[in-house]
């Protein structure tokens, strides 16, 4: 494809700066995409267009260009028109008729390639003195009749670069000369080349700046080398898992949990969200009195969901009460408030701990091993947030591997999945014209705080 | 300065060359546990059926970009933040704002909701995280209670409460992730180890654990223990900045996602990239992730201010939501994964819900018609680099 240069102009490319590598990323992959685009055997359709009485060669439909995406990428017609929106957007190609709007339509609009001279990666960052060149051209040619923020840029530009004005004058009224001797058809793709770049890197007021980034990455520098003890060194591979037992998990996780989710599986009686109807969270809330099967049979994959669910917990606590070593659920969450509490109140909190749970003859003594019962009694004397960690694990597995399997096998257990309620389905509005009223609810910010249960004040119940 | 603790009969040179070679070992054992990929095993699970999502709630309000937002326990509730500063608490819901603070600085980068629904934290360019509690006294001014309680050297990328409204983790331009104690503001825990920019950050869901992972310019993904500040375990397979990081339902892996417009899942207990979610067509840098509840489905938001939907099993896109005009910069699913929200440059946010396409009542007929069939291209498989 015939590369139309420029009158030749000897400028240095701008001083230095280089774009931020995070713009080259996509700057490359649009690049690649675009070439592939004017592949000679498998690219977009060129022909010959017509505008008005001048022929434009090398041109192509927008049709041609979405109809291509689709092909090549196996895209529907309304992700590749996106797509091309975006290179139009981006500047790598430009409509030929109405270039002031850089949209692609999928009709037989003209459209052209961008020569890589105006790619702004080429031309990066645009200078202030190709832009005043720009507008004073075009000031010359439109005889000073400049739309409002071009005219606001160019006395801008006049002010700021006033000592170069000559040279951008000169400049202005040599590149417009040596324009006049090209065919019209070339003046015509050099205006639009120019023009869609301009477009690209001064955008309008009220049009988006898709060069626009966002605050600079990579303020500093890391030029230390780490010598951090262990490291690679001391510390192996942590992987023991093969692959195939690894992806197993997934395949059976995904058979437990898709019935769970909403998005997959839709929820009972209705998803909020589609029909404004909040009986699914009132009926989900954390403390019901008849809570849905669902949500019971939750309870039973694993003791980390009977755990976290404030209801799954309260009927644990209930089960532990009867099996008499309740004080491990509550020695647990005692040791969560430590963990997580403030860190002012981190020796109260451990002395407190110690009192009712460790301390000899303590009301609620907790069985834990002599080893880890020494460790974490010489740990109290220099109390600090994760000193009950060996213990609070002791308990936990406890309860894990001993309380929770008797506790899925119960009575208890059993009696809450035959009570458990199915919601029936809401009847589905098929033209959902009639807009349910939205109601609102109380902010967790109008609650007062969740009330002492047992110790710990409800740090982990959930809001409704 | 660089070469302090260098023993004797080593150099800069002879200890990179070590750090590299021992970095090929690790790859050759990862190697050897790896019999097969994910998206083999997956051939056996049911294939979704076509996926349509549809916007049901558009948040306006915001006066420039939305940058981060976070969902409450209350599953309704959200927190955003934007570029001019202004932090906003609705109701999405009903879309009634219930609070608006303006932070003294621009490019309010990061948000989250405490877990009591009490209070929300907030930072970006001012190198801080503040807490602010939420009040209705309309005697009160919100501004005026507001606690700082993290402070970098650099911009705040990402800040997280931890399992109580009295911890915060947060990542930073500076290179660091670090805990607080909200009340007094003390630096409990710092994490070093990024060679740049941290942009992300996720907790693990364990409530064993007491683990987090975190994403930065470096295109590595660090998982940090929170006790020690140690690096427990590394990833670095992506080719540029991780913008987005989020565990997995089940704690045993997460995803990220990364501005050379891929995401990717990475197995914590093989310790490594087992599924790389990526389209010829897709080129633009992929902004924010979040998985659905069952982890079925990735939702990943991209700067061509489209919403992706993967097949996190399979490896294959099943749906795509256009509707933002600007670049998605942040992505969540609720609490309860009856929906998600996504908020963009275009000054608005959205809450979406999706569906397999013969459960969608609430589709009117013609939203179903324009559906067009669309091919799906398989994914990239791993070691094929051809692209």
């Amino acid at each position: 494809m015939p590369c139309l240069r420029k009158v030749s102009q000897h400028r240095p490319r701008a001083a230095g700066a280089a774009p931020g590598p995070v713009w080259w990323v996509l700057a490359r992959q649009m690049e690649r995409m675009i070439v592939s685009m004017q592949d000679p055997d498998m690219g977009v359709k060129m022909r010959n267009q017509r505008l008005l009485i001048t022929v434009i060669p090398h041109a192509m439909t927008g049709n041609d260009i979405v109809e291509w995406l689709i092909q090549k990428y196996g895209i529907s017609e309304e992700e590749s028109l996106h797509l091309g929106n975006l290179i139009v957007k981006h500047g790598y190609i430009y409509p030929l008729k109405d270039p002031r709007n850089l949209v692609l339509r999928a009709d037989e609009s003209p459209y052209r390639f961008q020569t890589p001279y105006f790619w702004t990666s080429t031309k990066w960052p645009a200078t202030e003195l190709d832009y005043a060149i720009y507008l004073a051209k075009k000031n010359i040619r439109k005889q000073g009749d400049l739309i409002e923020h071009e005219k606001d840029n160019y006395n801008l530009l006049h002010k700021r670069i006033n000592h170069t004005w000559d040279f951008v004058v000169m400049q202005a009224r040599e590149q417009l000369r040596a324009a006049k001797q090209r065919r019209k058809g070339d003046r015509i793709v050099i205006d639009c080349q120019e023009q869609a770049y301009w477009l690209v890197n001064r955008p309008p007021p009220g049009a988006p700046n898709v060069l626009e980034q966002g605050p600079e990455r990579r303020n500093c520098h890391t030029t230390r080398v780490q010598l951090v003890s262990g490291g690679y060194r001391a510390h192996g591979p942590v992987a023991l898992a093969t692959s195939s037992r690894c992806s197993c998990r997934y395949i059976k996780f995904n058979e437990q949990y898709v019935p769970h989710d909403p998005i997959m599986s839709g929820c009972l009686p209705s998803n909020p969200w589609i029909t404004d109807d909040t009986t699914y969270w009132a009926m989900n809330a954390p403390m019901v009195p008849t809570p849905t099967k669902l949500r019971v049979e939750r309870w039973g994959f694993n003791f980390s969901e009977l755990l976290t669910d404030p209801l799954g917990r309260a009927q644990l606590l209930d089960f532990l009460k009867k099996e008499f070593s309740a004080e491990n659920l509550s020695f647990w969450e005692a040791c969560e408030e430590l963990r997580y509490g403030e860190q002012s109140r981190i020796p109260e909190i451990v002395d407190s701990i110690y009192q009712q749970f460790l301390a000899p003859g303590a009301t609620r003594w907790v069985n834990i091993d002599s080893k880890t019962m020494e460790r974490t009694l010489e740990g109290i004397k220099t109390p600090h947030r994760y000193v009950m960690d060996d213990a609070q694990m002791h308990i936990y597995m406890l309860m894990k591997k001993d309380s929770y399997p008797r506790f899925l096998k119960s009575e208890l257990y059993r009696n809450l999945l035959a009570e458990a309620v199915i919601p029936p389905e809401t009847k589905k509005r098929v033209f959902p014209f009639m807009r349910k009223q939205r109601h609102s609810s109380p902010s967790p910010a109008l609650l007062p705080p969740a009330g002492d249960t047992e110790d710990c004040g409800g740090l982990m119940l959930a809001v409704t | 300065m660089a070469t302090e603790g260098l023993r004797e009969n080593e150099t800069l040179a002879s200890l990179k060359n070590e750090a590299e070679s021992l970095k090929g070992k690790l790859e050759e054992e990862r190697a050897k546990l790896h019999d097969v990929e994910l998206h083999q095993v997956a051939e056996r699970v049911e294939a979704l059926g076509q996926f349509v999502m549809k916007t049901r709630r558009t948040l306006k309000g915001h006066g420039n970009k939305v940058l981060c937002m976070d969902w409450c326990k209350d599953k309704r509730r959200i927190v955003s933040s934007s570029q001019d500063g202004k932090v906003i608490v609705w109701d999405s819901f009903t879309t009634n704002k219930e609070h608006a603070v303006t932070m003294p600085c621009t490019w309010v980068m990061a948000c989250a909701y405490a877990p009591s629904g009490c209070a929300i934290a907030c930072g970006g360019l001012d190198n801080k995280c503040s807490v602010y509690p939420l009040t209705f006294d309309k005697n009160e001014n919100m501004a005026a209670k507001k606690k700082s309680v993290a402070m970098h050297t650099n911009y705040l990328s990402a800040c997280s409460f931890t399992n109580s409204d009295m911890q915060i983790l947060t990542a930073s331009g500076d290179g660091t992730c670090a805990l607080w104690d909200v009340e007094s503001g003390q630096l409990l825990q710092s994490f070093h180890g990024h060679g740049a920019d941290v942009l992300c950050l996720d907790l693990a869901p364990s409530e064993t654990g007491n683990t987090f992972v975190s994403g930065g310019c470096d295109k590595k993904a660090m998982v940090w223990d929170m006790r020690s500040g140690q690096c427990i375990q590394s990833f670095e397979t992506h080719d540029s900045d991780i913008n987005s990081v989020r565990y997995y339902p089940s704690g045993d892996a997460f995803a990220s996602g990364s501005d050379d417009a891929t995401c990717r899942l990475y197995d914590l207990r093989a310790d490594r990239e087992v599924a790389i979610y990526s389209k010829e067509s897709i080129i633009f840098g992929a902004s924010s992730v979040d998985f659905s509840l069952s982890g079925r489905l990735l939702f990943a938001g991209y700067n061509d201010y489209t919403i992706n939907v993967w097949d996190v099993l399979k490896g294959s896109r099943v749906s795509i939501l256009f509707g933002h005009e600007n670049r998605v910069s942040t992505l969540r699913v609720s609490p309860d994964g009856t929906a998600f929200c996504s908020g963009s440059w275009d000054h608005t946010l959205r809450v979406s819900v999706g569906g397999s396409y013969f459960g969608c009542f609430f589709l009117s007929f013609f939203d179903c018609l324009k559906r067009g069939g669309e091919r799906e291209g398989c994914y990239r498989k791993i070691d094929d680099k051809s692209d």
